[in-house]
């Protein structure tokens, strides 16, 4: 009892650590040292949470920061605990160091002041990151204003095996056909599971007549811009996998599908997931992936540190080694992670570039070429109203 | 013997703690709520009363469907477990067969639901290991066929995962209120009437035992229409039952959402009490019935007889199967390389998953033990406490107590536990293992003393008398009499204390913000990837950790009185 009042009481007595300094780097490195990080990361998939523990094993070594990941069944979750404290008024000491991010949570936490910031571009690693060639400060449509730091390039390709597809179709209206005539062998992960989310919008970019209009808020047209999109939901449902009474909760349970022999397709928002699930027994070994003929949606994943961050300066050494070359390297290996560099390769120095020239791909993955340029995601304002109108019109199975 | 009054001793203040500790958190809760519910505790301040969260809840595609959802499974699921353990006891106690069933579900008891869940999944589905086994040679299936059978939107899959996980349950709790009902006089006197074995013991001993077992199936029937993590794997989608729907809008970065949220938890707890009144009418009725068909004679010999007997023991050995084989599923899977339907085994076997996880597994593993250990033997402590003030008071707990013992176990966690979290944000406390632990508790508790409750009564005063006709002070006979004598039974409680605590995961979720990952929180997690080499290692050494300790009390008393078999029967 002796030793948990001692605790207590010194607990209260340290001073509340002022917000560090982004800009004074060598004072957040000396205040980082010693600090544990939680970063709250979505923990479903067992390559990035292997990615995730290197990169802990790494921060510990060279900067001495403990880094925890705390795994999420939704990044929703962690966001929702922000948002608790700050209701509650616990303003500093907060549960949460560091989310992975983008998107409406970025949105909503950005809008309501739940951030820490601005803060990236005054990281060291910042001068490697290729702010004119990738869509790096603007997320969904939302300017990041440095309040978020980016790790990752994703963009959607589709999987298909290539020995019982070897033609995949290529486009909404292809795919339309290809369901009718493969009835129960297509499905997608169940809205509002973000990859589920991005199928309904990567199919609205490909209907809607003028995709420009998705990059405004959603307004009064709303309901004639998405009229395509229902109207295709309401052909395609019914041969959908299990007549579209059920689907997968999540976009990784589709390739224990496809590896089951369940359905044929499945979308995916990493290039290099296919290659990683092939080297994990997880797919066959004749799994491959395309992109659509008009192009596929793409977008960055990003690192955002709460306003009561416990550990604000450890959770900037966390974000600063992501942008590292070594980190982005390992992550673009594909037998690890697979995910696009952030990096710009003309910023890099010669040893740095020839080390990501020389990567190999891996048998499933794209190459920058054949991916091709990533178009922009909807404003935020789309997905959530989607979002409810398909948990409307298809959320209730008939 | 001047020192033996409660009061003076202190004991007295043991029962007045676990009270505390177990309708603190449970009040607590409550009031956090209700009052979001009704317009209160608003983000930001400010706000009266308000309808507004009721108007949300029912403007939700699919409400009512879920609401009826989740009635359906509980009430369906828990006349299904009662109904095959009550055939099994009622046709083959005493039997041989009977043993064999009996040991073969006892331990299935400590198998967490979640895990029990997951195998579950993985041998029903249409890809599953069911159809891989008969895939092609007797199917003719080259490729599972498209059939709606897990996660069907009529909740049929949950009621089977449902009744599996739940007749262990009643069936112990059955035999252990049997002794009281004297089943082998009752059933002479049936059987002499002309009875068959199976009728006769239902309507002359069930009764009886139905009687003491009545507060456990109303717990089992709660959890059936609330639960959130057998609902998560194995209920429907479109729409979900409702408290996994509470759950999403609880983990909302909406915070408006959390009054929705409270709102929906009030229409569980609305739920469970109709589904218990529902209950009621029923156990009404079978009497009513019981009753004309005891006046009209129905004997039920002879086939009939055998019928019953035959479904019993097939039903509850479908059920042990179902559990065991989905966790030899998940083993095979946690070293399985290439699996592919319709293969009935592994193209090869390796250890590259154990390499992967295990040691984040072993990890996790010890965290999760060290508080399920900690949670154990604070309970037990404090149920000892109550046992030996009852006794010392020389009054047996009444019916009050019981159902304060029983609140946190009949009133749906995803009802209260919202609440609790809201309101530990709110004192600052919101962090670390203490407010865990004591989350914990509230559910440890209970059943520590179910669990120990029954021996400690039973056993033999006189030993007391002796002890205190030898000069032993009270204390004395606790601590070298009473307890060495009921080591077993100790042990065993305290094994019961941990497989709760590691099972627990709204508690730990919701308590920990997440900070504090189990085994049972790290396995949901891993699920939701599909990963299911990686589900099949978290959910082997999720079961292996709630197995354990049983598998120690079982040993160790043997071992410690090896030279003194009395006492492992006193």
């Amino acid at each position: 009892m002796k030793k948990l009042a001692l605790a207590a009481s010194l607990a209260l007595a340290a001073p509340a650590a002022a917000d560090p300094n982004p800009a004074d780097w060598p004072a957040v490195l000396a205040e980082a040292k010693g600090q544990t990080v939680y970063w709250n990361a979505w923990g479903g998939s067992t390559t990035t949470n292997d990615f995730i523990a290197w990169i802990g094993s790494r921060v510990a070594e060279d900067y001495g920061v403990t880094l925890e990941h705390v795994k999420l069944t939704d990044t929703a979750d962690a966001v929702s605990r922000v948002v608790a404290e700050q209701a509650a008024g616990t303003d500093e000491g907060g549960a949460v160091d560091m989310i992975w991010i983008n998107g409406a949570n970025f949105a909503a936490m950005k809008d309501a002041d739940l951030l820490f910031g601005p803060y990236a571009a005054a990281l060291p690693n910042w001068q490697f990151v290729d702010t004119e060639g990738k869509s790096v400060e603007v997320d969904f449509t939302v300017p990041t204003e440095g309040f978020e730091s980016p790790w990752a390039m994703a963009q959607v390709v589709f999987i298909h095996d290539s020995e019982t597809v070897p033609e995949p179709p290529k486009s909404a209206e292809a795919l339309k056909a290809w369901i009718a005539a493969n009835p129960g062998r297509f499905t997608y992960p169940q809205p509002p599971d973000f990859l589920g989310t991005t199928f309904l919008k990567q199919m609205l970019v490909e209907l809607v007549e003028d995709p420009g209009l998705l990059q405004s808020p959603a307004n009064d047209s709303y309901d004639e811009v998405t009229a395509p999109l229902w109207n295709w939901l309401d052909e395609v449902t019914p041969a959908l996998w299990r007549s579209g009474k059920a689907y997968p909760q999540t976009g990784p349970r589709q390739l224990q599908l496809i590896n089951d022999g369940e359905v044929d397709l499945a979308i995916s928002f990493s290039p290099g997931e296919a290659t990683a699930a092939i080297a994990n027994d997880q797919l066959p070994e004749s799994a491959r992936t395309y992109v659509l003929d008009g192009g596929t949606i793409g977008n960055a994943s990003y690192v955002a540190i709460p306003y009561n961050a416990n550990a604000k300066a450890g959770a900037m050494v966390v974000a600063n080694f992501l942008l590292s070359p070594e980190a982005q390297l390992r992550a673009q290996t594909p037998d690890i992670l697979g995910y696009g560099t952030v990096l710009a390769m003309d910023k890099l120095d010669a040893a740095d570039r020839a080390a990501f020239d020389t990567l190999e791909l891996g048998i499933a993955t794209l190459s920058p070429a054949e991916l091709g340029t990533a178009l922009p995601e909807p404003h935020p304002s789309w997905m959530t109203r989607i979002q409810a109108d398909w948990a409307e019109r298809f959320g209730v199975a008939k | 013997m001047p020192n033996n009054t409660p009061s003076k001793t202190g004991w007295g203040i043991v029962p007045l703690v676990t009270i505390a500790l177990l309708l603190g958190p449970v009040t607590a809760g409550m009031i956090g709520t209700i009052l979001p519910a009704f317009g209160g505790l608003r983000p930001g301040g400010g706000g009266g009363f308000s309808l507004q969260a009721w108007r949300e809840v029912a403007a939700t595609p699919g409400l009512g469907t879920s609401a009826w959802l989740s009635l359906k499974t509980g009430l369906i699921s828990t006349f299904g477990a009662i109904f095959i353990s009550l055939l099994l006891v009622a046709g083959w106690h005493g039997t041989r067969a009977f043993r064999a069933v009996e040991q073969a579900l006892s331990p299935l008891l400590a198998v967490p639901h979640v895990t029990a869940a997951l195998g579950l999944a993985f041998l029903m589905a249409p890809s599953g290991w069911l159809a891989r086994l008969g895939s092609p040679w007797a199917t003719g299936w080259q490729r599972p066929p498209d059939l709606l059978i897990l996660q069907d939107p009529g909740g049929w899959s949950l009621i089977a995962g449902l009744i599996a996980k739940e007749t262990p349950f009643l069936l112990l709790m059955m035999l252990a209120a049997l002794p009281q009902a004297r089943p082998a006089e009752r059933l002479q006197v049936a059987l002499a009437a002309g009875y068959g074995r199976v009728t006769g013991w239902i309507f002359a001993v069930f009764p009886n035992v139905y009687a003491q077992l009545r507060l456990p199936v109303y717990a089992v029937l709660a959890y059936g229409i609330s639960n959130v993590d057998v609902a998560l794997v194995l209920g429907p989608s479109t729409p979900s039952m409702l408290s996994v729907q509470i759950l999403r809008w609880m983990s909302d970065p909406d915070l408006a959402l959390r009054a929705p949220a409270a709102a929906a938890a009030l229409l569980q707890l609305g739920l469970v009490i109709i589904g218990l009144a529902l209950w009621r009418l029923a156990e009404a009725a079978c009497g009513t019935i019981g009753r004309r068909l005891l006046w009209r004679g129905i004997r039920g010999a002879n086939r009939r007889d055998d019928l019953a007997r035959g479904i019993g023991l097939t039903l509850s050995i479908a059920a042990a199967l179902a559990v065991i084989g989905g966790l030899v599923g998940h083993l095979l899977w946690s070293f399985a390389g290439r699996w592919r339907f319709p293969d009935a085994l592994p193209e090869s076997l390796r250890l590259r998953t154990w390499a992967r996880h295990g040691q984040e597994i072993i990890d996790v593993s010890a965290g999760t033990l060290a508080l399920a250990f900690a949670a154990a033997l604070i309970a037990l402590v404090l149920v000892i406490g109550c046992l030996e003030a009852e006794h010392r008071r020389g009054r047996v707990m009444g019916r009050g107590g019981l159902l304060v013992l029983y609140m946190p176990l009949i009133l749906p966690q995803i009802t209260f536990l919202p609440g609790l979290q809201i309101l530990l944000l709110q004192t600052g406390a919101s962090m670390g293992w203490l407010p865990v632990l004591i989350a914990h508790l509230v559910f440890v508790l209970p059943y520590v003393f179910l669990s120990l409750a029954g021996p400690y009564r039973a056993w033999d005063a006189r030993y007391a008398t002796l002890g205190a006709a030898l000069n032993a002070s009270p204390d004395r006979v606790l601590w070298q009499l009473r307890l060495p004598m009921l080591l077993g039974s100790v042990l065993t409680a305290l094994a019961v204390g941990m497989a709760v605590s590691v099972g627990q995961f709204l508690p730990t979720l919701l308590a920990s913000g997440g900070r504090l990952p189990t085994l049972t929180t790290e396995a949901l997690a891993i699920a939701s990837g599909g990963d299911r080499r990686a589900i099949g290692a978290w959910a082997a050494a999720l079961t292996l950790a709630a197995l354990m300790p049983f598998v120690i009390a079982v040993l160790l008393p043997r071992v410690t009185y090896r030279n003194r078999r009395g006492v492992l029967d006193g």
